[in-house]
């Protein structure tokens, strides 16, 4: 099993989320957040005074799908989060120990 | 029948149409009852009709700093703060109306001496439905006194501006209450009270013109603002730390509250819903208008983008600059005066506050101190009888006003009104924030600034999304 940690631009999780259900994944945990990479932010000026905005707000998903579906999922991901400018997040991949599910204790691949 | 009738018959006894001839009989012998029983019934109307609009604008001039002021400061605020600045307008609007109702309406407006009033109407004797024909001979001098209240209520709250985020709420109460005793109630006698030095209609010494606040308001409230911003200090971590307004759709909101009930504030210093108060209503919102404009093209040059906050700090920026004008002047000299405040404040909290780096947080010096001393100024410039005839010499001719009226002098009397207005300002709050700090303390500490007001002073938050 693999956990898939992907942050992307927050206008482009609606594609996303369709994109990935199209290919059968529909179970996700999201969550705001901000951050950058080698994006640099913006200027924003109050009255005069000027603030430099680097950390921009971005969206983080998170899902585990079965090592064999990872290509695919990471494919069709990429795809849908993909603007081409700077600024469109990064995908990292993790190995998983376990799953289980709470509700009848179904471990490994049947738990996802 | 009744007994009217029964006269009408003996005296008209041929005539078949009785009942006119009996209404007849009974109004002609007293004309003169008649005509005074309509004078009284004018006069009637024309009370309903004034007091009407003045209870309308005193509500207005409430609704001005709560909530217009209110969530303008708030919103400018950071999050942790928010509830903190909001409470510092808000309590002002029960605390001075207490002080006003013991002393601050007599010492601003009983008697008739060169600086500040007595005490006949402390704790509001002889304040009722009858009229103080020295300030409004039409509307109840109760009427007067409220709305009165209102520009008491609002001017330390302008202060709060400079010493947002840091200062304790215990000593914002006992300096506002002191800086109204000793700052507020003196200037408004001086300026509005009757023989006060600066009145230009009740026998001043130096007649100056300030209609609805130029100088009582704007320039005592933002110079004061410098003086609490030095005193105090900057903000923890100001300005490397980023502090941004937290929401600017309350500030948004806020300002146009403030643009709204500013109609009242000086519309409603007509005191009579008169050609005056439309022509001052006129002129407040051309001020608006244009220094709105001003404020956005300075920084749209300057910048490149034209900012909500420019816009609506630069409309607050012209109507503080109109408000001594705006009984005075012109709708064109509204506009130019509108325009002269937005880029000029502008400059004051860009340039000038870099340049001298004081923490006026919410800019109540950039924009009611700077802005309220050149409305001042422009209103000796700009000040016409065409607009406003009630400066009459001994032999009832109206007299000239300002400089366009070729009365050049009054731009000097306006100066040394707002020099008056400054150094009462400075010298009246220094004294005040030096008592303030010597017993409760100025600032919070910091921790509690770091923690911020809202729950370190006052228990709570200001968002609470969950639950």
């Amino acid at each position: 099993m693999k956990k898939i940690e992907a942050i992307i631009q927050p206008f482009k999780l609606d594609e996303v989320k369709e994109a990935l259900k199209s290919i059968g994944i529909d179970g996700m945990t999201i969550g705001d957040v901000r951050g950058h990479g080698r994006q640099k932010g913006h200027k924003e000026v109050y009255r005069g005074q000027e603030y430099n905005v680097d950390l921009l707000p971005k969206v983080k998903l998170e899902m585990v799908v079965p090592a064999s579906r990872l290509e695919e999922v990471v494919r069709t991901l990429t795809a849908a989060a993909r603007t081409g400018k700077i600024g469109d997040g990064k995908i990292f991949v993790y190995d998983v120990a376990e799953a289980i599910r709470i509700r009848n204790d179904d471990r490994g691949e049947s738990a996802l | 029948m009744g007994p009217a009738m029964r006269t009408s018959l003996k005296l008209c006894c041929l005539m078949p149409f009785l009942m006119p001839a009996a209404l007849f009989a009974q109004a002609a012998p007293d004309l003169a009852s008649r005509i005074s029983t309509l004078e009284a019934a004018a006069k009637s109307a024309q009370s309903a009709g004034d007091n009407a609009w003045m209870l309308i604008s005193s509500a207005l001039v409430l609704m001005m700093t709560g909530p217009g002021l209110a969530l303008f400061y708030g919103g400018l605020v950071r999050r942790k703060n928010v509830l903190g600045t909001m409470m510092q307008s808000f309590i002002l609007m029960a605390v001075v109306t207490v002080v006003w109702a013991v002393v601050g309406y007599s010492l601003a407006f009983g008697g008739s001496s060169l600086f500040i009033g007595d005490f006949r109407f402390a704790l509001l004797h002889h304040v009722g439905s009858a009229p103080n024909a020295d300030y409004a001979a039409t509307i109840p001098q109760q009427t007067f006194m409220v709305y009165q209240l209102m520009f008491a209520i609002i001017t330390p709250a302008l202060i709060s501006g400079a010493f947002a985020e840091r200062m304790k709420f215990s000593a914002m109460l006992l300096f506002t209450v002191l800086w109204s005793l000793i700052v507020y109630f003196p200037m408004a006698h001086m300026v509005w009270g009757k023989g006060g030095l600066l009145n230009a209609f009740l026998g001043g010494k130096v007649p100056c013109f300030d209609f609805a606040g130029g100088t009582v308001v704007h320039i005592t409230s933002g110079v004061s603002a410098l003086v609490c911003a030095l005193y105090l200090g900057k903000r923890l971590g100001y300005p490397e730390v980023p502090m941004k307004p937290h929401s600017l759709v309350l500030s948004f909101i806020g300002a146009c509250l403030l643009w709204v009930g500013w109609f009242g504030f000086n519309a409603g210093s007509a005191l009579a819903a008169s050609p005056l108060a439309t022509s001052a209503f006129v002129a407040t919102h051309f001020g608006a208008a244009a220094a709105a404009l001003g404020w956005i093209a300075a920084e749209w040059i300057e910048n490149g983008k034209p900012s909500v906050l420019g816009g609506i700090s630069g409309s607050v920026a012209g109507l503080v600059a109109i408000t001594p004008a705006s009984g005075f002047v012109q709708p064109f000299p509204a506009l130019l005066i509108g325009l002269c405040a937005g880029v000029v404040c502008y400059l004051m909290v860009t340039r000038v506050k870099r340049m001298f780096g004081y923490d006026d947080s919410l800019d109540a010096f950039g924009v009611h101190g700077a802005g309220g001393t050149l409305g001042a100024l422009l209103t000796g410039v700009f000040a016409t009888n065409a607009v406003n005839d009630a400066l009459k010499d001994s032999a009832g001719r109206t007299m000239p006003l300002g400089l366009v009226d070729g009365n050049g002098a009054q731009v000097l009397n306006q100066l040394i009104g707002c020099a008056v207005a400054w150094a009462l300002a400075i010298a009246g709050t220094l004294v005040i924030l030096k008592v303030c700090d010597m017993t409760v303390g100025l600032r919070a500490s910091s921790e509690q600034e770091i923690e911020g007001l809202d729950v370190a002073l006052h228990g709570e938050e200001g968002y609470i999304f969950e639950g």
